[in-house]
């Protein structure tokens, strides 16, 4: 109570500032709690169907349809053992994994010269050239479903890794390239000169000091196509029959003649949320970055 | 930054222009070709000069469909950015529940989209959901494969669900860029909580919300996977998106002319609505100064 007693003479300043002083650090202990609940309520919102997802998948079928429990009552991993131990299964798993690796290699190695020649460079058509990389991120993948299985078919492409990746470059390309040009930006040009002068070669100049430089942005965009790439379904699924079947594919195999088999179906989507949260988990301070494709 | 002018920068970008091309523009003239042909099968084509258009044009089917896609992308606007800021106001600004809500907010964004679908058809069923089987036992009849409003409500509160945290963590990094001296000035002048977000915090954010609502406007135009699992664009049509529409033309009924029209269409009103938030986005950006 010591430091509520107004100061001297306190009462008489018109407006009373010991009074609003109170208030303000009242507002300020309380501030953050209600913050805090509004961030529990957003949270627990986001975490409901997932928690939902991974109590389904620990249950068997029978309690899933049976009671209605909202925790498992039977605990049972039967339905991942089901997963990794059925090829049919796992290899779904393995196909997205090689396709996203691909495409992201393939992004990145060639939008990484483009992002240098645009953030240092003007050249002729640069403008012009950019907004139509962005309009390639806009097409949606629906359009471009029939004409790409056309296309791969011809040339022999069809329902392997490489398709996929290519496809899938279509939008990781110009996402790779705005990212990495954002963040190149931020590296002072007086570093490249210093370089030049020095007598190292662009190629040498680029891999040994540039690289490095900009390595977190390097990650990002890498994340990011590995993202948009994990999570892409409608053009993987039409490029692909058996062989490079992605993992979301193989997931339409649980609706058989008896039903829907709930309990694997969940499982397979709990595993599919995995890489995505151990990748977050190392690009967690720069997501924001690079979903502002680098211009924060 | 100042640039220089330098011509073989070109060749720089030339792999970019090999790749896309292959990718993008090959396809893309692959479809402009079919909506000006017409064929009676075996892979004869004839001339068919812009009927395709024209039948599209007038077609009911592609209006119903464009004004559904207007209202839903209209919708999760609306609600989605203000919800967004709103989160990203209250987010803790650092240490460890900064990283935890941001690595647990950015779940949802790396869940392949049909496991969405996946997730929310689980959810909301009346019989094994959580969420059908809390509304059916307090009395509310949901069934989003029959309702229509149980079905637009599932599949607005998921996108709402999946893409919210998009737009939050770009007005957080927005919000992380004030400086502190911004916020003392403010104390100072004895600002309050509104006039602090309204010229202070707002103007600074406006660079990334604009990125957030050309990504939130781009995405929810092409919506395709999340509202095919769960509703399959029913009941009737009354979830039959754009892109739904558009696959159910050419991959279902495989009318290839009709539906390679309806793609340029389709395409270009999203061209045309993005150059437009693109063109204010660089603007914005020359204001500041980048």
């Amino acid at each position: 109570m010591a430091d509520t007693t107004a100061a001297p003479g306190a009462a008489s300043i018109p407006g009373d500032v010991s009074a609003a002083r109170n208030r303000a650090t009242t507002a300020r202990r309380f501030r953050p709690n209600g913050s805090a609940i509004v961030m529990g309520l957003y949270l627990l919102f986001l975490m409901l169907p997932i928690y939902w997802l991974i109590n389904m998948s620990l249950k068997t079928n029978t309690e899933i349809l049976g009671t209605f429990s909202l925790w498992p009552r039977n605990l049972t991993f039967e339905n991942y053992v089901t997963i990794l131990t059925d090829a049919s299964w796992y290899m779904g798993y393995v196909n997205s994994l090689i396709y996203v690796l691909m495409n992201t290699v393939i992004s990145l190695a060639v939008a990484l010269p483009a992002a240098y020649a645009f953030s240092r460079y003007s050249f002729v058509g640069d403008k012009h050239l950019f907004f139509w990389l962005l309009t390639n991120r806009m097409a949606p993948p629906a359009v471009f479903a029939l004409p790409f299985f056309q296309l791969y078919s011809s040339v022999g492409l069809f329902d392997t890794h490489i398709a996929v990746a290519l496809a899938h470059c279509l939008f990781n390309v110009p996402l790779a390239v705005w990212i990495l040009e954002g963040f190149m930006r931020g590296v002072p040009k007086e570093i490249d000169e210093t370089a030049y002068i020095d007598g190292y070669s662009f190629g040498r100049f680029f891999v040994k000091i540039f690289m490095p430089l900009i390595a977190s942005g390097i990650g990002v965009a890498a994340f990011f196509c590995f993202m948009f790439s994990w999570v892409e379904l409608l053009l993987s699924r039409t490029l692909t029959s058996v062989d490079a079947k992605p993992i979301a594919a193989t997931m339409t195999r649980t609706v058989g003649a008896a039903g829907i088999d709930w309990g694997v179906l969940a499982a397979a989507g709990v595993l599919t949320i995995i890489p995505g949260a151990l990748v977050i988990y190392f690009v967690r301070n720069y997501i924001a970055k690079g979903f502002a494709l680098g211009r924060v | 930054m100042n640039k220089t002018v330098n011509q073989k920068a070109w060749f720089l970008v030339l792999p970019v222009l090999v790749l896309v091309a292959f990718s993008a523009v090959i396809p893309l003239m692959t479809v402009v070709n079919y909506s000006v042909q017409d064929t009676f099968g075996n892979n004869v084509f004839f001339w068919n000069g812009i009927r395709w258009f024209e039948d599209m044009l007038a077609s009911e089917r592609m209006w119903n469909a464009l004004g559904r896609q207007v209202v839903f992308s209209s919708i999760i606007l609306a609600i989605e950015v203000p919800l967004g800021v709103f989160v990203a106001l209250n987010m803790p600004k650092k240490g460890f529940w900064a990283s935890f809500c941001l690595v647990l907010m950015s779940l949802p964004l790396l869940i392949p989209w049909n496991v969405v679908g996946t997730i929310w058809q689980i959810f909301g069923r009346v019989d094994i959901g959580l969420l059908g089987h809390t509304l059916d036992a307090i009395g509310i009849d949901y069934n989003y494969t029959q309702g229509f409003f149980a079905a637009w409500t599932t599949v607005i509160v998921m996108d709402v669900w999946h893409w919210t945290s998009l737009v939050a963590l770009l007005a957080y990094a927005g919000l992380q860029s004030i400086p502190d001296a911004y916020y003392q000035a403010a104390k100072i002048d004895q600002a309050s909580r509104w006039a602090v977000f309204r010229h202070i915090e707002l103007p600074k954010m406006m660079g990334v919300l604009m990125i957030a609502i050309l990504l939130r406007f781009m995405d929810s135009f092409m919506i395709y996977t999340e509202p095919f699992v769960v509703t399959g664009g029913g009941p009737g049509n009354a979830t039959t998106f754009l892109s739904i529409d558009l696959v159910k033309m050419a991959l279902g009924q495989f009318d290839l002319g009709p539906a390679a029209a309806f793609s340029l269409m389709y395409f270009l009103v999203i061209l045309a609505v993005s150059w437009v938030f693109y063109t204010v986005m660089v603007n914005l950006d020359k204001r500041e100064g980048r």
